[in-house]
């Protein structure tokens, strides 16, 4: 640590969210800095790139009303988060500032906001059921303890209330309930309410770092990493089993985009800097549990695709990282089945480890794969509707149309009941029984 | 050697220093991060650090070591896991905890290991510069250590050493060492190369089958995400006739790692008996780890692979997936402010992977001895799209290219081999070696499947019209068999049974289905209805 503390008021240039100032000594990567404006208020930065004595700040707040003669105070030390149990139950912004009226906890130690890489042979295999409550999750994608599962949606699709039903439904193998890590990225004061609605009915614990659609772009970025420190923190130090949902990582990517944009880097595709799967995955694999650590860090990005396309660059990206997708359908939704997951795009990579004995049913993996076959053929069977109509169809083909109708509308659709997983299971097998589609 | 910092961005820095070469490996920082120099501009050097920048400060101090990015060979390097810089990951976590904060100090070896020293030579006997002196045993491995330099010999253990110590002195003092330091961007030497026939049995009869691969040849398979790219690589690994794999996680998912080794620590070899890790060299730079050393990591791979082919063994190096050193290579290359090529590539991309490549092959080593190193290599495509760059530059390169398909995928047909797309330039030498050793009618028999599944092809369009009651009986059979090849033959479950199998096992089951089809096919000639036919043939 400096002795002093080092004060500039050399600011070269300020565009957007970010600030040049010269001859500046002896100053480190990523280094807070504290800015003094003109009329006296002040805001955060850090240090993103130094050249000879001209370093480049990005500004954690409005630029607006800042001139070449503010303030800059540089600390000396690089950005730490406060974390403490007594985070539940709190509403932080994006510069974990608590909104909920309440004064700030007291830390009972500071943590790293970018967290380390963990290392690959602490980690432990996630393999215990969670079950969702959704017969299209936990049938057929289920989701284990430890995973990064994203949700992909279109606009107009209801991924909130599927995200919110699965905060309000979601069990542990034995019945262990979650503390829950909200990440509100970008979000109109609408869809906020929406979610801060189904927090408050929860009823275990949850934490929310919220960043409204009018509040600063940059904090958009910080506010994922402070989620992901204090679910660290809570999982890691405490034993704690949590579940952390960030929404929407497509505000986050255009975030992203624009403080790249402003600092002149190269745009890759669609203007996206070309850094962004490192970038996407310095989160996304914060996810996890470690050998011989009570706790888990399991994660529920939702993600909103751009023009229904899934290979636009955030998904892409995404499910190039994570393990696995849920898809929603638009088709699905307009026919009303809720929740409108499509199925046959939707995969849980980590699935074979956490079903069949000892974790869901004996039968689960036989069902499982009985639905998803005959589903996938009735789709196909559909396309071929579709040119040469019903009548022209083979006997057997009218049949696989049947099934995947009632598989959309009783598997799939459920509404907003929960269902556990022997009466999802159970629901799947009279469905097959019913077609004579029995599990071999 | 030493300097200052001058300007840091992300894992770039830029330092004030004299006497570096290009390509040197510096210490940077109080902290010594590993850095490589990229560039020299008169007093200035650029280096690319292989690890988190942050917290670095200007004026820090950054040292040269004198040498390249190195790894180092010997005894000890199976079973274990390492960075891509070649740090034991077991030995690291036991240090510093489970998550990695950097530490220095711990050796790739572990030098207090204990291993036997057989020697070849006595004191007194003249060297040449590569001559083995002798040999150490690692498992089933047989370690050759040889002279650096010509000398003759003067002090010759016997029996137990460690790696610390010399195994060997020569007149003047100086010591043989049973490890040895290589830069991992030099290609190791060789005699010759030789041409690549001999076929590497990967158990998965697509492959084997239609697209089959050569020791000492390249493969890529390109796919979106969820067409089982992991997943074959993982298969292979497990069960490909190979003597030792390397398998390198390059900016992949960490649970995807652990799952591996806890599978490969549990799996039994199905050749020895002994556990799969026993067999596997591991070299893992997950998603979230520093970037640059991504970049390095298939080198540090390569490297450790071509060392074990020196030892006269079939080596198989597979990587998940080049695509994420594409892009590392990228965001290095954009810190560097260089001039972007296509898509923000650097323009150095397909000359650097085609070199990458050109490190696979059946070699006659040093010692004289045969030894092979091929490479199985996963691309991930941006959105699926087979015309971006680093899959086009590995295509100019490599011998196979198997395709995998999103739309086999989604129906579960797994592995996701497109049969109509992918090829094997190494089919036409490999195929007379299987009707040669295993079937004699394993070259028609290849010819035929391909006809039925080209024909099917056709018919499907066909079919999809009139709809299938609308086909003739000769037409509906040929799609019958089609459909018992896809699901029966091109399609394998990797984790029953049935994940490996043996070409003599191909072989019969594809005879089994075109004996069958055969058959049906004289019952319609003979005028019987089509499920006559069938169950005369059945």
């Amino acid at each position: 640590m400096r002795l002093s503390e080092h004060r500039y008021r050399t600011v070269a240039s300020v565009g957007g969210p970010l600030l040049f100032v010269e001859g500046v000594v002896n100053c480190r990567m990523g280094e807070m800095v504290r800015i003094i404006y003109p009329d006296g208020t002040a805001v955060a930065g850090e240090v993103l790139k130094i050249s000879g004595r001209t370093v480049l700040i990005q500004v954690f707040g409005e630029t607006a009303g800042i001139d070449l003669g503010a303030e800059v105070i540089f600390s000396d030390a690089v950005r730490r988060a406060p974390l403490s149990r007594s985070m539940v139950g709190r509403v932080f912004n994006g510069s974990f500032e608590p909104i909920d009226g309440l004064p700030m906890f007291i830390p009972e130690q500071w943590g790293g906001v970018n967290g380390l890489p963990i290392n690959p042979t602490a980690r432990a295999c996630p393999e215990e059921f969670i079950e969702t409550g959704f017969t299209a999750i936990d049938t057929l994608n289920t989701l284990v303890k430890g995973q990064k599962l994203p949700i992909f949606s279109c606009a107009g699709l209801p991924s909130r209330e599927v995200a919110a039903g699965i905060l309000r439904n979601a069990r542990l193998a034995g019945g262990g309930e979650f503390v829950v890590v909200f990440v509100a990225l970008g979000l109109t004061h609408h869809d906020y309410s929406f979610y801060m609605d189904a927090l408050q009915e929860m009823r275990t614990g949850f934490v929310a770092f919220v960043n409204r659609a009018d509040e600063p772009v940059v904090e958009r970025l910080l506010a994922p990493r402070f989620g992901l420190a204090c679910a660290e923190y809570l999982a890691f130090s405490c034993g704690m089993d949590v579940l952390v949902v960030v929404t929407d990582i497509t505000n986050y990517c255009d975030a992203l985009r624009e403080v790249s944009t402003a600092r002149e880097e190269l745009p890759g595709r669609r203007g996206y800097p070309g850094y962004m799967y490192s970038d996407l995955a310095s989160l996304y694999e914060r996810a996890g549990r470690i050998q011989g650590t009570a706790g888990s860090v399991t994660m529920l990005p939702v993600v909103t695709m751009p023009e229904d396309d899934i290979t636009h660059p955030i998904p892409d990206l995404t499910g190039y990282i994570t393990e696995g997708q849920i898809v929603l359908s638009r088709e699905l939704h307009q026919r009303g089945v809720f929740p409108p997951v499509d199925v046959l795009p939707s995969l849980s990579r980590l699935m074979q480890r956490g079903i069949g004995p000892g974790h869901t049913r004996d039968d689960h993996r036989r069902i499982a794969d009985a639905l998803y076959r005959h589903y996938a053929k009735g789709r196909y069977v559909r396309g071929l509707e579709a040119v040469v109509g019903r009548e022209g169809m083979m006997e057997a083909d009218r049949v696989m149309l049947d099934f995947a109708d009632a598989f959309e509308a009783e598997v799939i659709g459920q509404g907003e009941a929960r269902r556990g997983i022997g009466a999802s299971l159970d629901a799947g097998l009279a469905l097959l029984k019913r077609f004579s589609l029995e599990p071999p | 050697m030493d300097g200052l910092i001058t300007g840091i961005s992300g894992p770039t820095v830029t330092a004030k220093i004299g006497g570096v070469k290009l390509c040197d490996m510096v210490l940077v920082g109080h902290a010594g991060l590993v850095g490589e120099v990229v560039r020299l501009e008169g007093e200035q050097a650029v280096v690319q650090v292989y690890e988190n920048t942050l917290g670095l400060g200007v004026g820090e101090p950054v040292v040269g070591t004198g040498g390249q990015l190195t790894v180092t060979l010997g005894p000890g390097l199976v079973s274990t896991m390492y960075d891509g810089l070649q740090r034991p990951l077991e030995r690291v976590r036991a240090a510093v905890g489970p998550f990695i904060r950097p530490c220095r100090d711990i050796p790739p070896l572990d030098t207090a290991a204990e291993w036997r020293f057989e020697p070849d030579r006595k004191a007194g006997d003249e060297v040449g510069a590569g001559e083995v002196i002798g040999r150490i045993r690692e498992g089933a491995f047989v370690h050759l250590i040889t002279a650096p330099v010509p000398g003759r010999l003067g002090e010759v253990r016997s029996g137990s050493c460690t790696l610390a110590e010399p195994v060997a002195h020569y007149e003047d003092g100086s010591g043989i060492f049973a490890l040895q330091k290589w830069p991992v961007r030099r290609p190791r030497p060789f005699r010759r190369k030789l041409p690549p026939v001999l076929p590497l049995v990967t158990g998965q009869r697509v492959i084997d089958f239609l697209f089959p691969m050569v020791r000492g040849g390249t493969a890529i398979f390109p796919g979106g995400f969820g067409t089982g790219k992991t997943i074959l690589e993982q298969t292979i690994a497990k069960f490909a006739d190979a003597d030792l794999v390397v398998y390198v996680g390059c900016g992949e998912r960490g649970n995807e790692m652990a799952e591996l080794l806890e599978e490969f620590r549990t799996l039994k070899d199905q050749r020895t008996g002994a556990s799969l890790l026993s067999r596997t060299i591991v070299v893992v730079n997950t998603s979230n780890m520093p970037v640059a050393a991504r970049e390095a990591s298939i080198y540090t791979a390569v490297t450790i692979a071509e060392y074990y082919r020196d030892l006269g063994l079939h080596v198989l190096l597979l990587a998940d997936s080049i695509s994420r050193w594409g892009e590392a290579l990228r965001e290095i290359s954009s810190s560097l402010e260089e001039m972007p090529g296509e898509e923000g590539y650097p323009t150095y991309l397909s000359s650097r992977l085609a070199a990458f490549f050109e490190r696979a092959g059946a070699v006659e080593t040093l010692n004289g001895a045969i030894g092979s190193l091929t490479m199985i290599l996963s691309v991930s495509p941006p959105g699926g799209d087979f015309s971006e760059p680093v899959t086009q530059a590995c295509l100019r390169t490599t011998g196979v290219f198997l395709m995998l398909d999103a739309a086999l995928a989604h129906s579960r047909h797994y592995p996701a081999i497109n049969w109509a797309q992918s090829y094997s330039l190494y089919a036409a030498g490999v195929t007379g070696h299987f009707t040669a050793r295993v079937a004699p009618a394993w070259g028609e028999m290849q010819q035929r499947c391909r006809e039925l599944l080209q024909r099917e092809e056709t018919l499907r369009e066909v079919a999809e019209i009139v709809g299938a009651e609308g086909l003739q009986d000769g037409d509906r059979l040929l799609m019958m068999t089609t459909e018992r090849i896809r699901n029966e033959f091109l399609c394998q479950n990797a984790y029953g049974d049935d994940a490996f199998c043996a070409p003599e096992r191909t072989a019969a089951k594809m005879g089994a289905i075109l004996a069958l089809h055969d058959r049906a096919e004289a019952g319609l000639k003979q005028g019987l209805s089509l499920d006559e036919a069938l169950a005369g043939g059945a």
